[in-house]
């Protein structure tokens, strides 16, 4: 099978973003369905009444939430454990593994079912599962797609849109049980359904994540497209939610609203098709539930973010909508990325998760043009932000010395108007050398750039040159 | 009521495309303005700001708030410039008590040219004439940082001959983004790639846009990719200079 499978660990970003450049299938995956989704979400917006004012209420809820986080968070443990919950907090990834595994132990758990979550990949959850022994089936169908290839996600909402259905149909083939035989959609779904829905029905836990913590009432909120979140974690005799701290709001009619805007953001739709809240466990008399509820809150740098002038990123509530609009990621795909988050905001995430110098590449791969910004539903500065990685990266000396010559002459040059003058006057004339007919196929020292398009050959003299002849005459 | 500008150059017009200068001057001349060109002005500092290195981007904005503060108004032909100086520069000195009124009052009194043509002097070109179809790309930072749209076009409509031609993903950026093409130069192209056959499929004679960068970013490819569209910064065009050689063609 000829999937993209992206170099992981040793692989820069460069090499990353020049596998995925090359491998035409990607392409296509990923602008079949970006390309969807940017088209309607176009039409979903301009649907609604005044977009504009409830972006400008999502950002104000998110941040009223981040700026109390603290009595919020405290508000909602009181709820949910009123409402039967058990509530745990975990400041780093590790911790929070531990914390589930701990509950999966205590429960005996052979197996656990796993509706999607970023959060989960984010602390490595599946990872640390298999490490503990215990078996993990992924809910989600394209969490299902991911696990068989046995790959990362490359989107947030689309964790497997690198991969297209003859690819998928494929792999169904060889890894399933029962395999479909014709290749239409409906037969490679069943085909899923075959597989999943037994080990679903089967699994002593269930695992998700939150889309929203409600603190007045301790609800969790959890949407999904395919209902597999309500299949995977009702029937276990455990559920287990892991959380980031973030994702608190006030009230049911907060969450109602960052609904609207998430839906429509991510996919163009104006409601998702399994919107669920989940308060406690099972109650006496209940038909059906989980006798135990588990929430996990985890910080894993959240509140650093907060003190480390990252306080607007936390504002995200994971709709895609960026990535699915930037030029680079149509380009690239997820993997190229190579952290948990992709895109824009990954690029800002990434950096705080696995530190800058793994990941400086991120920002500075981002030609800023803001339309990222545009899109975000709560109105997140991603290009401001991604400028401020930039500004530590060179006070942290990370960036690379040919860049640090190369602005520093610039700019030693450009604060001298009169040296700045003779050199652009001898770099003009220098430049024309190289050029034939008006173009310049080769420029030494901007390889970058005439690898792939021709630099015009600059005017005989420049313009500063040309306007004081002028003005002489 | 004569209006006293000021107009800054850009390092790229200077540099590479001075016509855009000369146009700039003329189409200011012709709105009733008197044009000056300071001579302290280099470059606004914008690389140094986008790759994160603050010190230097603020030395070169003194330099340029200390060349502009004594004009009435400063007049950019590139959005993304007067973006830098109309909505960066007062980031930059954010914290410094001393220089932040100054750089607001510069900041204030900034703008890209055809936003200044058309807003402020409302001002039409006459009697120009350019018979070709031609397709307009709207430059991100002007776009998204000024709201430079309907400007540029509300001009060329005044040019008699000129037809236009909608380009798919007209609001798309080109790859360019400053450094971003010679630091990530496969991912540039793979956008500019794109941004190029869209061109080419409008069918139009001519490629026009208010950014130096990004014209020669999505020229050179064309050219590389030996389509016969002709590029000129939108403002030659309303100066009555577009019967001038296009970018990349000797004069
Ligand atoms: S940064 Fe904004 S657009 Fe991107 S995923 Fe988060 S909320 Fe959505």
């Amino acid at each position: 099978m000829s999937g993209f499978t992206a170099p992981a660990g040793t692989a820069s970003f460069k090499e990353r973003a020049d596998a995925a450049l090359g491998d035409p299938i990607l392409k296509i995956a990923v602008e079949r369905t970006a390309g969807t989704a940017e088209a309607k979400r176009t039409v979903a917006v301009s649907a609604f009444p005044d977009f504009e004012a409830a972006r400008t209420r999502a950002a104000a809820i998110k941040d009223h939430g981040i700026a109390h986080l603290g009595a919020y968070l405290e508000e909602f443990e009181a709820n949910a454990v009123a409402a039967g919950a058990k509530v745990h907090w975990a400041s780093t990834a590790d911790e929070a593994c531990k914390i589930v595994i701990d509950i999966c132990k205590a429960a005996n758990a052979k197996s656990v079912a796993r509706s999607k979550s970023m959060l989960g990949e984010e602390i490595g959850l599946p990872h640390a599962l298999a490490e503990a022994g215990i078996g993990r089936v992924e809910t989600d169908l394209a969490e299902h797609i991911i696990q068989l290839a046995d790959e990362r996600p490359s989107h947030i909402i689309w964790p497997a849109m690198h991969k297209t259905r003859e690819q998928v149909s494929a792999l169904f083939k060889a890894k399933h049980r029962t395999p479909h035989q014709e290749e239409s959609i409906a037969a490679m779904a069943e085909s899923a359904r075959r597989e999943l829905r037994s080990r679903m029905l089967g699994a002593d836990v269930g695992i998700s994540g939150a889309n929203f913590l409600i603190a007045d009432t301790g609800a969790v909120c959890t949407v999904t497209n395919e209902g597999n979140a309500e299949l995977s974690l009702v029937p276990p005799r455990v559920h287990i939610v892991t959380a980031g701290i973030e994702k608190i709001v006030p009230s049911m009619p907060h969450a109602i609203h960052m609904l609207r805007m998430l839906a429509r953001s991510a996919t163009g739709a104006a409601l998702t098709q399994y919107t669920t809240f989940y308060t406690g466990p099972k109650r006496p008399g209940d038909r059906d539930g989980p006798e135990e509820m588990h929430i996990v809150l985890v910080d894993n740098g959240r509140t650093k973010m907060r003190e480390e002038g990252l306080a607007e990123m936390l504002r995200c509530i994971r709709c895609g909508a960026c990535m699915n609009h930037c030029v680079v990621f149509r380009q690239i795909g997820g993997h190229a990325y190579g952290g948990t988050y992709p895109g824009p905001m990954g690029a800002v995430l990434t950096p705080v998760l696995d530190g800058l110098k793994q990941s400086r590449d991120l920002p500075n791969a981002c030609t800023l043009n803001g339309k990222c910004q545009e899109v975000c539903p709560v109105r997140i500065p991603l290009p401001t932000l991604l400028r401020g990685w930039r500004e530590k990266s060179w006070r942290e000396g990370l960036e690379p010395t040919s860049m640090r010559w190369g602005l520093g002459l610039w700019a030693f040059v450009a604060r001298r108007p009169s040296l700045y003058r003779l050199g652009t006057g001898i770099a003009v004339r220098a430049m024309r050398l190289l050029g034939k007919k008006g173009w310049i196929g080769t420029l030494p020292l901007a390889g970058g750039w005439t690898r792939h398009r021709d630099m015009p050959k600059p005017a005989p003299q420049t313009f500063m040159t040309q306007y004081r002849k002028e003005r002489r005459k | 009521m004569t209006r006293h500008v000021a107009l800054f150059v850009t390092c790229l017009v200077d540099l590479m495309r001075p016509r855009i200068g000369f146009a700039a001057i003329r189409a200011l001349e012709a709105a009733g303005c008197d044009v000056v060109v300071p001579e302290g002005q280099t470059c606004c500092g914008q690389p140094a700001l986008n790759s994160g290195d603050r010190d230097h981007a603020a030395a070169l904005a003194k330099q340029t708030i200390e060349a502009l503060e004594p004009y009435e108004a400063i007049v950019v032909p590139s959005g993304s410039c007067a973006g830098t100086i109309r909505c960066h520069y007062p980031e930059i000195f954010e914290h410094d008590p001393l220089w932040l009124p100054r750089a607001q009052a510069v900041a204030a009194k900034t703008w890209e040219i055809m936003t200044y043509l058309d807003q402020v002097c409302g001002w039409k070109p006459e009697g120009v004439t350019v018979d070709a179809k031609a397709t307009y790309h709207d430059s991100c930072s002007g776009l998204r940082e000024l709201g430079i749209k309907a400007q540029p076009r509300r001009l060329l409509k005044n040019i008699d001959g000129l037809t236009f031609a909608p380009l798919q993903g007209e609001e798309t950026c080109c790859g360019f983004g400053g450094t971003f093409c010679v630091k990530y130069p496969s991912i540039s192209n793979a956008i500019v790639g794109e941004k190029a056959d869209a061109i080419d499929a409008t069918g139009a004679d001519l490629l026009l846009a208010g950014d130096l960068g990004c014209l020669m970013n999505m020229a050179g490819k064309l050219n590389r990719n030996g389509s016969k569209v002709r590029a000129y910064h939108a403002i030659e065009l309303i100066a009555g200079m577009g019967d001038g050689p296009a970018i990349g063609e000797e004069a």
